[in-house]
């Protein structure tokens, strides 16, 4: 392994230096500062004379004096069983004293695609407790559901109880072989928010069955390109080497796309939109597309990214490019937030593309699908009105557009309104929406096939029984 | 995709390695030729050729590789293998099929594998319909093979071959490599054609289309028909119905063969398809779906360089049915994908960015691929057609960007997808006022004869219900629709049935998923019958809210999902009618 001192330049998160033999391109590179400790970076451009080099940590402190070593492979996690319980830093050092970790492998961590014909498609109701999810934008094992949300708004919360709660109700009664896991990879949050994550994980014992990255925002940004890919690594080897039903959470993909911003920069990239760069797109599904289950192999990896919309403006590079990818999306809303609605999640803008194939006889229930298209319908109506209600006023208004704007209210208070810490199964869910629906006449239920609304249908519906 | 490795001309020594783009010096290439890269052999392609220097994009993952390792040239462009059993077949996006490379190396793709396009071992059995002594000429048939249980394919005289008389040719069973026939020029046939993807087949004449391809789709076969041969553009934002709507085409059109280009989209959706499609039956002719279809996949986690190659890849293997007289149609999700794959490689050529940073010649490659679909006249005087449907996928959801406004410079049918609609769970959320085909006139005389006459009268009476609607909408927007007079309170009411009972049609209900054309009519019909005697009704003297409690109305909404729709919509209608004729 030869060492260099040939750096030449260093601008932003890269250097550049003089070689005289071929580097690969995505090589691991060491950086010797005098006696000041090592950074890590990767070939990002490799040519006959010189090599571009991202550096994870920084470029705080280097100078044309210090030394370069190139490794000879690209960057790899070592991947364990034993890693479960533990807590590592954005590039994979463990942080919280325990036993050195002694590999089982060591993979390389970009990747590379599942074969879609390998794939299995995902098919397995993972029931969150959540009405507004359960009900309305099913979740299922090996999907790719982010959460929309906005500064300051309760998308935390969500997730913790997402992973509190979540449990694959058919199999609760056969048993199950394949054990639940988190891998939590965190980019760029606040220590408070990390301590949130890690509070509830100890209180609730998730931390034995857990793997937590953690980059912090005041870690080294460009770190934080590398810390989801340690963690999906870590991932595909608990799912499809160990079986394990892993559940990602990646937050705060904002703080993931600045960073892939600010390299693009330094290199002088032709930018893409808003400055991100072009293959944004790309470099996104890298990430997201390594959920998924495969054929003939036990475990899987749902994965729920966290991102904060900047603006709450959903058209924003970020989210934009996320719900491209991604198998539906989830909306953290900051107009419920403000009106107390506990979890905020607006189900209109809100979409799970795997729901159909997940819910319905056998899976959940057969008027499922039915119930869901009919309270969206409604609660669409109910919303819509109130914009004119401000003009006209609800004299002006027939009967009818009145009983939606009712419905509407309900809606909200009811069904989405359930706290943070109450889970409803997917029986309890239903018969909420059943009793909303009983608000309208069955006329109106036209999206519900006859045979449910003679079974479900409240003639005289009182108020909803299920605890809100 | 084989290329076999039997021709190297020059190799060449790697200079530069950048993502998917490596720059070698000492090449003997010429542009697009196929070359291998590495010490791996990765795939790729020459893109650009200065001085000493010649630019490769590489069909797969670069990591590890560095300066000075080899490049091979086959000094052949970038080919597809053509012949029996590309159907039933999923192919990435330089045709390694998929179903093999997972066979050789497990779940994940690897790189630096390889495996011919079609089986070079199967064997098909060939039946001659020339027999010794024909004069045959480039593109004519002159055997047959069944390739699926719905398709036979046609062996065919290679385009580039001079053609003559036959010397040789017998039934028999034959893999794609052994010779079938041999003509008295020299020349030699075998059932399997390679053919350079950027380069289209040669044809006799293009037609303007007159028949539509029929979708099962009330919206699109009633409101925004697509021609066999024509071409549409179907763009919206995230979770606005691509897909889905794709997916739909390509399951009930009646085209008789379905090439879908799944371009930079999600493994589960090319999964969905690999598992649902050969449980699915073709409504014409009852055989499995998957029998006629034909799959391309660069999940937008593989190679992007791949992903700019993968819609040439589609069109030809489409062009190659079309020569047999199929009525091909090419699905292509997304364009956006691949637009933004020839961004991505023009940035790295450092080639001067147009609008948004899209190369200038943006415009002139969209055009080109569409351009490929058509009406022909082969070279074999069969008749075959193309149609391509492309996905597009707008930024923010926004249509004024490059990929959009430029592919609506050249298609002529247009399903704009409308967010709101699909928030408010309107499927399939195509915006009718946006929306526009320019197919309607011609394709008029073949609705009229082989659905109902009065076609063009129905749909122009729908079509302007639900613009009135529209204008109204805007007036009740201010005042509330108390305010209106009656006739336009009704007019609101006969668009909402128009809205929710013909225009929304569910994808996942077992039913409602496909509405053959009589269907369709019928249900156009039906809430016309409603509008007709609704306005009698009011003129009669009814009140708009006496006509709103019609018991029998809300079931316009039903007829989708109605099993016997025949039997439904008379019933129906003779309800709706004696209901309202009560009230006056
Ligand atoms: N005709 C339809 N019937 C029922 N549901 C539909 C229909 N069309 C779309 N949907 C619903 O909308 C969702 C999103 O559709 P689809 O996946 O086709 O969006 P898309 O436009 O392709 O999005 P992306 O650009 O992200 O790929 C589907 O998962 C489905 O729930
Ligand atoms: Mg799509």
């Amino acid at each position: 392994m030869k060492e260099y001192q040939t750096i030449n330049e260093v601008s932003g998160p890269l250097v550049f230096a003089e070689i005289d033999e071929p580097i690969g391109y995505g090589e691991m590179v060491e950086i010797e500062l005098s006696g000041k400790g090592m950074r890590r970076g990767q070939v990002l451009e490799s040519t006959d004379k010189f090599v571009a080099i991202q550096v994870f940590e920084g470029t705080t402190g280097i100078d044309k004096k210090c030394s370069v070593r190139f490794l000879g492979e690209t960057l790899k996690m070592p991947v364990t069983g034993d890693l479960l319980g533990r807590v590592l830093d954005g590039s994979g050092q463990p942080i919280d004293g325990g036993p050195e970790i002694v590999p089982e492998d060591r993979r390389d961590i970009v990747g590379t695609a599942i074969n879609p014909y390998a794939r299995e498609y995902p098919r397995e109701f993972i029931q969150t407790g959540i009405s507004s999810i359960d009900g309305m934008n099913t979740l299922v094992r090996g999907q790719k559901l982010p959460l929309f949300s906005g500064a300051g708004l309760p998308h935390n919360e969500i997730a913790l109880q997402i992973a509190r709660q979540a449990t694959v109700p058919e199999e609760n009664e056969e048993g199950d072989s394949s054990e639940f896991a988190v891998v939590f990879a965190a980019m760029g949050i606040t220590a408070e928010e990390a301590n949130e994550f890690m509070d509830d994980f100890e209180r609730t014992g998730a931390l034995e069955r857990s793997v937590v990255f953690l980059n912090l925002a005041d870690d080294p940004a460009v770190e934080r390109t590398i810390t989801p890919r340690l963690a999906l690594t870590t991932a595909e080897y608990l799912a499809f080497d160990l079986n394990y039903h892993v559940l990602v959470i990646l937050t705060d993909m904002t703080n993931y796309c600045e960073a892939l911003r600010e390299i693009g920069a330094a290199r002088e990239e032709v930018p893409g939109r808003r400055g991100y760069p072009g293959y944004m797109y790309t470099d996104l599904s890298m990430l997201y597309e390594r959920a998924g289950r495969i054929e003939g192999v036990e475990g899987s990896i749902t994965q729920i990214p966290i991102l904060t919309m900047p603006g709450d403006d959903d058209t924003h590079p970020i989210p934009d490019l996320t719900g491209y990818i991604t198998e539906g999306q989830i909306y953290v809303d900051r107009e419920l937030h403000s009106k107390g609605v506990e979890p905020p999640i607006n189900v209109l803008p809100s979409l799970s593309r795997l729901m159909s194939e997940g819910i319905g006889e056998g899976l959940t229930r057969n008027d499922h699908g039915d119930v869901s298209d009919q309270l969206y319908a409604g609660y669409a109506e109910g919303r819509d009105l109130r914009s004119l209600v401000n003009i006209v006023g609800r004299e002006a208004l027939s009967e009818r557009d009145n009983t939606y704007l009712d419905f509407a209210d309900r809606f909200e208070k009811e069904f989405i309104q359930q706290g943070y810490k109450t889970g409803r199964t997917i029986v309890d869910t239903l018969s909420v929406g059943w009793n909303l629906l009983s608000m309208l006449p069955k006329t109106e239920l036209n999206r519900i096939d006859e045979s449910y609304i003679e079974k479900y249908y409240e003639e005289t519906p009182e108020g909803s029984k299920v605890e809100g | 995709m084989s290329q076999a490795k039997e021709k190297t001309i020059e190799d060449g020594i790697i200079k530069r390695v950048s993502g998917p783009v490596v720059s070698a010096a000492g090449l003997d290439a010429k542009m697009n030729d196929m070359v291998y890269v590495g010490d791996e052999g990765l795939m790729g392609e020459v893109i650009r050729i200065k001085d000493e220097l010649t630019t490769i994009q590489v069909y797969e993952e670069t990591s590890g590789v560095s300066p000075g390792e080899p490049v091979e040239n086959t000094g052949e462009p970038l080919s597809v293998d053509l012949g029996p059993g590309m159907l039933n077949s999923i192919y990435d996006g330089v045709q390694r099929p998929l179903a093999v490379l997972e066979g050789q190396l497990g779940a994940f793709l690897d790189r630096g594998v390889d495996a011919p396009g079609i089986d070079l071992e199967k064997i098909w059995e060939f039946k001659p319909i020339v027999k010794k002594g024909d004069e045959v000429k480039a593109g004519d048939i002159i055997g047959t093979v069944q390739e699926t249980e719905s398709i036979e394919h046609k062996i065919m005289v290679p385009p580039n071959f001079e053609g003559g008389k036959v010397k040789r040719i017998e039934k028999g069973k034959y893999t794609v490599v052994d010779e079938v026939c041999e003509l008295d020029s020299g020349e030699k046939i075998t059932m399997r054609q390679k053919w350079p993807v950027r380069s289209p087949r040669p044809t006799k004449e293009k037609h303007t289309p007159t028949i539509p391809l029929v979708t099962g789709q009330r919206i699109l076969d009633g409101l925004f028909p697509i021609a066999k041969g024509g071409t549409a553009a179907i763009p919206g934002p995230f979770g606005s119905g691509k897909t889905v709507t794709q997916h739909q085409l390509a399951k009930w059109s009646d085209a008789d063969i379905i090439v879908y280009v799944g371009c930079g989209e999600r493994g589960n959706e090319m999964t969905e398809v690999i598992e649902v499609f050969p449980e699915l039956e073709d409504p014409k002719s009852g055989k499995a779906l998957m029998s006629r279809t034909c799959l391309i996949a660069n999940t937008s986690n593989m190679p992007v360089a791949a992903r700019e190659s993968c819609v040439y890849t589609g069109v030809t293997i489409a062009e190659y049915y079309r020569d047999m007289g199929y009525d091909v149609a090419v699905m292509a999700d997304s364009t956006s994908r691949w637009a933004e794959a020839m961004r991505e490689i023009s940035s790295r050529l450092e080639e001067m960015p147009g609008e948004e940073g899209y190369p200038a010649y943006l415009s002139a490659r969209l055009s080109a691929f569409y351009e490929r679909a058509g009406l022909f006249t082969n070279l074999n005087e069969t008749q075959g057609s193309i149609s391509i449907v492309g996905a597009v996928s707008p930024p923010g959801g926004d249509f004024s960007e490059p990929v959009t406004q430029n592919t609506l410079r050249i298609v002529k049918t247009f399903w704009a997808l409308d967010a709101s609609l699909a928030e408010r769970r309107h499927f399939p959320a195509i915006n009718w006022n946006e929306s526009y085909s320019l197919y309607r006139n011609q394709l008029d005389p073949w609705l009229c004869e082989n659905v109902e006459s009065d076609w063009p009268d129905v749909r122009q009476w729908a079509v302007r219900t639900l613009a009135e609607e529209a204008k109204l909408q805007e007036i009740v927007q201010l005042v509330g629709k108390d305010a209106l007079p009656e006739d336009q309170q009704l007019t609101l009411e006969v668009a909402r049935y128009l809205r929710e009972g013909f225009l929304q049609q569910n994808a996942y209900h077992d039913v409602d998923t496909y509405s053959e054309p009589g269907k369709t009519y019928l249900t156009f019909k039906a809430i016309k019958t409603f509008n007709d005697e609704a306005f009698k009704a009011l003129s009669g003297g009814a009140s708009i809210e006496q006509i709103q409690t019609v018991e029998a109305v809300p079931r316009l909404n039903r007829i989708g999902t109605a099993k016997d729709h025949t039997k439904f919509i008379s019933q129906l209608e003779k309800e709706i009618a004696d209901q309202l004729k009560e009230l006056y």
